[in-house]
C-alpha cells in the first residue's frame, strides 16, 4: 500500500528558500503571491495492506526521521 | 587520554580531528559508524563533513546509524561528546543537544575564519581558558542555529550557550553573524555540560605557519582539563 506524507517548515521557522522562490516568481510577473514555503513530499510503499496500520507505520516514521520536530510539521495525506 | 573518531559514509575531517587529538597528546581511534562498541575512551568526536550527502537534513541519517546508541548511552552516563560542524549536525538530530541548524540565512555556503567568543568556562571543554576570544575556521551550508522560544529560555537559563559569532574584539553584533544563529549561538552544550555542538573547526587552527594556533589552544587546554 503507499502513503503520501508532506513534511513542512512550522509557521515561524524561517524559509529563505520559499523567500528566494517567491521572489523570482515576483520577478517573472506572478505578482499575486502572498508567501512560498517549501517542504519535501514522500511517497512510501509499505508492505500492508490494512490503511490504518499503514498510515500508523508511515507516521511513526514521519516523527522518528522523515521530519524534526523542532522545526517541521507532517501530514499523511493519502493511502492507496 | 584516549579518544575516538567516527566515521560515517562522507565525513571529511574524520583525519584531520584525528591529527589534532594525536597532536596534543590523546591516544586516538578512528571508529566505523557501522560498528556497535565504542573503544574505552575519554572523548568521543563527531567529525565535520557530509555524513550521507546531507540527504534529507544535515545529520539525520547518521544521527541512526549503529554506532550513535553507544554514542547516546555514553554521554547519558556523563562521558564527553564534542561534534565540530556536521558532528554538531548529527547531535541535534539525535537530540543529545537541543535546536536545529537551518540552511544559512542568506543562503550561501560560507567558507572563512572567524571569531568567537567563550562565555561559558563551566564546563569540561572551555573551562581554564585563558583567551576569550578564539580564531576558528568555518565551511558550512546549514549552520543557522534555531530553537524555539521555550528551549532559547531554558538554554539561556542552564547556561547552555557555548560560543557565540563575534568579532575580534569579542563584539557580538547582528552584523558579525556569519549565517543567522539566532542570538549569534556558534555552539551550545546539554544541560549537563558534557556534550558540546560546534560549527566552527578547532582542528583546522593548529599550525603556526598554516593558520593560526586558537585551535591548539583549545585542544591543549581541553586535554588538560581532562587529565
Amino acid at each position: 500500500m503507499k502513503v503520501s506524507a508532506v513534511i513542512t517548515l512550522k509557521k515561524d521557522v524561517l524559509d529563505p528558500q520559499g523567500k528566494v522562490i517567491h521572489e523570482t516568481l515576483d520577478g517573472m510577473g506572478f505578482n499575486s503571491v502572498n508567501e512560498v514555503r517549501q517542504g519535501k513530499y514522500f511517497e512510501i510503499d509499505v508492505k500492508e495492506n490494512d490503511p490504518k496500520k499503514a498510515k500508523d507505520l508511515v507516521e511513526d516514521m514521519c516523527k522518528k526521521l522523515l521530519a524534526n520536530l523542532v522545526i517541521e510539521n507532517y501530514k499523511i495525506i493519502e493511502t492507496q | 587520554m584516549k579518544s575516538s573518531v567516527i566515521t560515517f559514509p562522507g565525513s571529511n575531517c574524520d583525519r584531520d580531528m584525528d591529527v589534532a587529538l594525536t597532536k596534543f597528546g590523546f591516544k586516538n581511534k578512528m571508529v566505523w559508524h557501522n560498528d556497535q562498541e565504542l573503544p574505552k575512551s575519554d572523548l568521543i568526536v563527531l567529525p565535520g563533513g557530509f555524513s550521507y550527502g546531507d540527504y534529507l537534513r544535515c545529520g539525520s541519517m547518521a544521527s541512526k546509524s549503529k554506532i550513535m546508541n553507544s554514542v547516546i548511552n555514553f554521554a547519558k552516563s556523563g562521558g564527553l561528546v564534542m561534534g565540530i560542524c556536521n558532528g554538531f549536525q548529527i547531535l541535534v538530530e539525535s537530540g543529545l543537544v537541543p535546536g536545529v541548524l537551518l540552511r544559512n540565512k542568506y543562503l550561501q555556503f560560507i567558507c572563512k575564519n572567524i571569531h568567537v567568543k567563550v562565555d561559558n568556562k563551566e564546563n569540561t571543554f572551555f573551562k581554564n581558558l585563558d583567551k576569550k576570544v578564539l580564531e576558528f575556521h568555518i565551511a558550512h551550508n546549514e549552520g543557522n542555529y534555531f530553537c524555539t522560544n521555550d528551549q532559547l529560555k531554558e538554554i539561556e537559563d542552564n547556561n547552555q550557550i557555548a560560543i557565540y559569532y563575534c568579532d575580534q574584539n569579542g563584539n557580538t553584533d547582528d552584523q558579525i553573524n556569519p549565517n543567522g544563529s539566532i542570538k549569534n549561538i556558534a555552539g551550545i552544550l546539554n544541560k549537563e555540560k558534557n556534550v558540546l555542538g560546534m560549527m566552527p573547526h578547532p582542528e583546522r587552527m593548529i599550525d603556526q605557519s598554516l593558520s593560526g594556533e586558537d585551535g591548539s589552544i583549545f585542544f591543549k587546554n581541553l586535554l588538560n582539563n581532562i587529565k
